[in-house]
Formats: C-alpha cells, structure tokens, sequence
C-alpha cells in the first residue's frame, strides 16, 4: 500500500494536519503567526545544511529553526527593535543566506519550487516514519503542556501566580512550533506551513465557542484539507501544497457564513 | 527556621525596582492562616508590586521571600483577556486547576454568578467579571488568596455582600487573605493587619494602631483616620515624590 505515491503523500498530509491543528489555535490565540513565518523561512537553511552534511532535512530544519527562535529570544533582551521587525530581520536574512549557501553548492540540484511550496509527492517511507512518529510525540508533549500554556495564554500573572511555571511552557512551546515546522516542510513548502497552521485554526475560530471545541474543528478542518486538496490536485494536475492551502481557505470561506449567521441572530 | 506552621508568606525588607526606580522597598510583613492582611496606600505607592512579590511574579527582587503554599488564588488588579480567545465562563474556571462540577457551580453561586455560567467571557460587564474573577479564586479552596480591589466595579450593595463573603472564606477556609482595597471602611472593620504603603511601609499594625498612627494621617487625611479614632496628630516627616522620607 504504501508504495503507491498517493497513499503516502495522504498519509504525510493527515499526519501533519493532526499536529498543526492544535499548534495552529496556539499560533492564532498568541499571535504567533509571523513567528511561525519567521521559524519556516530559516528552514531553508536547514534544508541546505541537510545536504552539505549529508543530514536528514527534518532534523536539520529543527535544529536551525530552534536556533533562529533561541537568536530571537536573545535580540528581543538585547536591542529596543520592535518584535515584529526582528521577526522580518530574521526571517528575510536567514531565507537570504539559505538562497546564496544554495548558490554555491552547484554540486547539487535543488528543487527550489519543492522546497518553497512543498513536494509531497516525493515523500518517502522514512519522512512518513518521522511525521508519524515525531507528530503523536508532539501531540502527547502539547497535551502535557496545555495547562500551564494555555493559562498563561490568557493571562501571564495569574498562571504564574498559581504556580503553573509558564515559562517553561512557552519555551516547550516553541520547540514544538519548530518541530512542527521540521515535519511539515515536504508537504507545503516552507513559503506555505503558517498557512497550515492558521488558516484551519481561523476557520475553527468562526464556528467553535470554547477552546476545546476549536482545537478539535481545527484538526477536522486540517484533515479535509488535506483530503480535498490532494484529490483535487490529481484531478486537475496542479501543485499539491498550494492545492491543500486553497482548499483550506475555501473551508475558511464556508466557515463565515456561521458568523453572519450568529450574528443575524443577536440582532 | 520559622516555627510557626501558619505562616504562608513571609516578606523581609522586600523590594522591587525597574532599572533603577524603585516600584516598592523595604516591606517586611508576613499572612497566616484565617488572618486578613490588608495593603493601603495612594496610588503608585506599591500595593500591587507588593502583592507581586508576595506572589513570586517577580523574581529578581532585593530582600527576601518565602512562601510555603502553593495552593494560591490570585484576583489581579488589572487583567487584560484577549477576547479573541473562544472562552466561557465555565472554561475560565479551570484554568489553572481541574475542578468537579460542584465546585465550580459553588463558587459561582458565593459571588452570585451563577446565571453566566456558560456566557462568553467577553460579553461579561466589569462588574460581574471581577465577580467571576473572585469565584475562580476562591473556586480552588486556595491557602493564600491575594486579592487586588477584588470588588471594582461592582455595584454598592454586591460590594459589601462580596466584602462579607472575603470575610466568611477567611473563616471557613481557614487561609489567609491579602487584600488591597481603598474602601477604607471595610479595611478598618474588617481586618486583622494592615500595612500602610508610601513606595515603603509608612506604618503597620491592627486598623486602631494603623488609624493613630500620623503618617496614615497625614496620607489619607483627618477624616479617614475619624474611621475608627480621634486623635491629635503631627506629621514628623515629609515624602519625596519617590516616597522616600525626605532627609531635613
């Protein structure tokens, strides 16, 4: 079963839409979209670093996307720059030298277009074995975490009055946000991951009216994606990832006419 | 060592400052178990610092903290929800802490909010949020409860229900409670210790020594101290606007 290139690409593309359900709530409900940006263009680097070193791509884009938020964390204590252009100093300059290291390694042919809006018909047994492996560790991590995570998301002071460490939460946190990025790279590309992570986590926002219930419409949300986009890609022949993205938006779409509706009924 | 086992919290010479002004130095107090403190004090005299440290928000303070619960519940001064954020009244209360059904109806029904249990909490009015701000506090059957003006906004008749409840919880709970209110009213009759605050502790003691005491006099007014006493007075210092004691 697994030899048919269809069967895995579905398989890799259920198994990221699991985990980036979740982690996409977070990312909308701590407005860390342009981080999440920012961790998915350093990933080129990571992905040039792989095949210098002969590495495996999803450990090498974790490492450097790590190392990018740590770089963050870092300028944020140090300078007076406003977090939102520290998030485009880095992501631009780190894309920038990914680009220009690829430059220099004629040696070897790179599918830019993959690496930038995902290949997933190339996806291996050995990428499936890391999204499947890697996707419920990160599941189980998050579960752990969610309590501290979650209040602190509501509100710093109280969770760290109430002894819930959020600290230690949030940095738990990002390395999951790079773990994310580090499995989803090969299906959407690294221009198109943030989309994977918000755009079904917004749509599960219009329709859900506690967080549990938006979590769980935003792995439902995902997982259509993911299905309507692949098969829609085979039948009209057009490029996979950006394929499951607008088939996340039209679900988006679809979700709007929940709001007007509610809000049709308050009035 | 301390000895004694009710003791919850326990300031020495606490401080906090930012770069290099002083938000509040020099605090030495301590809350027990049934016992009420309560913070008083001008604005920007360091209430809600103090309570700060005291709950280990911030770390990188002078002087010494120890705390010895961790069962604490927080009813902060200001609290900036973000709205966006898909959450009921139900889904706050267990925020920090998993609770039964029945504690969670409880402690709604104390504060008198039972009725918005499954509201949205950005469609709540100020008052009835610091309402269910105060039963998520207490919901957890806390130790310590640290409440910062738990009753802004809240109507004249519900403030002084929610103030005898504070009072009752102390009791029935047996934890031990600090409070920061302006109502001075409330803090004479009802409290075992209050701290006077000016950027440092200007006087401390039960509310009859606190209402004699002249420097409470002279940063609350005549009137105030009338509360609970009459006595003649002299100021034997001036502030800084830092509140510093300014040296003659």
């Amino acid at each position: 079963m697994l030899d048919d290139f269809f069967i895995r690409a579905l398989l890799a593309g259920l198994g990221v839409a699991i985990v980036t359900g979740p982690l996409g709530c977070f990312v909308i409900w701590r407005r860390l979209s342009y981080f999440g940006d920012t961790l998915a263009h350093s990933a080129l680097l990571g992905v040039t670093l792989a095949y210098t070193m002969e590495f495996n791509i999803a450990f090498s884009v974790f490492i450097i996307s790590s190392l990018i938020a740590l770089i963050l964390i870092q300028l944020q204590k140090r300078t007076n720059l406003p977090g939102d252009a520290l998030l485009g100093l880095l992501a631009h300059s780190s894309l920038a030298v990914g680009l220009v290291v690829i430059g220099f390694l004629t040696f070897i042919r790179f599918d830019i277009m993959g690496l930038l809006f995902g290949d997933i018909l190339a996806v291996t047994v050995d990428d499936l074995l890391i999204i499947w492996v890697g996707g419920p560790l990160m599941l189980l991590v998050l579960k752990l975490i969610w309590k501290p995570l979650f209040a602190s998301t509501v509100n710093y002071e109280l969770a760290e009055a109430e002894g819930l460490n959020p600290d230690r939460a949030k940095a738990i946190f990002t390395i999951l946000m790079a773990g994310i990025i580090a499995i989803s790279i090969k299906m959407v590309g690294l221009l198109l991951i943030t989309g994977m992570l918000i755009i079904p986590a917004a749509m599960a926002r219009n329709i859900s009216d506690s967080p549990q219930k938006m979590v769980i419409y935003s792995i439902i949300g995902g997982v259509l994606s993911v299905i309507l986009g692949l098969f829609s890609s085979l039948e009209f022949n057009t490029s996979s990832g950006p394929s499951i993205i607008a088939a996340a938006l039209f679900l988006f779409i679809l979700s709007l006419l929940n709001i007007k509706q509610s809000i049709k009924l308050k009035n | 060592m301390s000895t004694n086992q009710n003791i919850l919290v326990k300031l020495k010479e606490a401080g906090f400052r930012i770069n290099d002004k002083w938000l509040v130095k020099g605090v030495t107090l301590q809350i027990e178990k049934g016992k009420i403190v309560t913070l008083i004090g001008p604005n920007g005299s360091g209430k809600s610092t103090t309570a700060k440290i005291a709950l280990g928000i911030y770390k990188r303070i002078d002087g010494e903290v120890e705390k010895y619960t961790n069962k604490v519940g927080y009813v902060p001064q200001k609290i900036s929800v973000d709205w966006t954020l898909p959450l009921r009244v139900n889904d706050f209360m267990t925020l920090t802490e998993n609770l039964k059904a029945e504690a969670i109806n409880e402690a709604l029904s104390l504060t008198g909010v039972i009725h918005l249990k499954d509201k949205n909490l950005g469609d709540l009015s100020g008052g009835e949020f610091q309402r269910v701000l105060l039963a998520r506090a207490i919901s957890k059957k806390p130790e310590l409860l640290v409440l910062d003006e738990p009753v802004q906004g809240v109507d004249f008749t519900g403030e002084i229900a929610l103030y005898e409840l504070i009072k009752k919880i102390s009791d029935e709970l047996n934890c031990g409670i600090l409070l920061i209110s302006h109502d001075l009213h409330t803090v004479m009759s009802a409290t075992d210790h209050v701290v006077c605050l000016n950027g440092h502790v200007c006087c401390s003691g039960t509310p009859i020594d606190v209402a004699k005491n002249n420097e409470y006099k002279a940063l609350f007014g005549e009137q105030a101290s009338q509360i609970l006493t009459r006595y003649q007075h002299r100021h034997d210092h001036i502030h800084t606007d830092e509140g510093e004691i300014k040296k003659n």
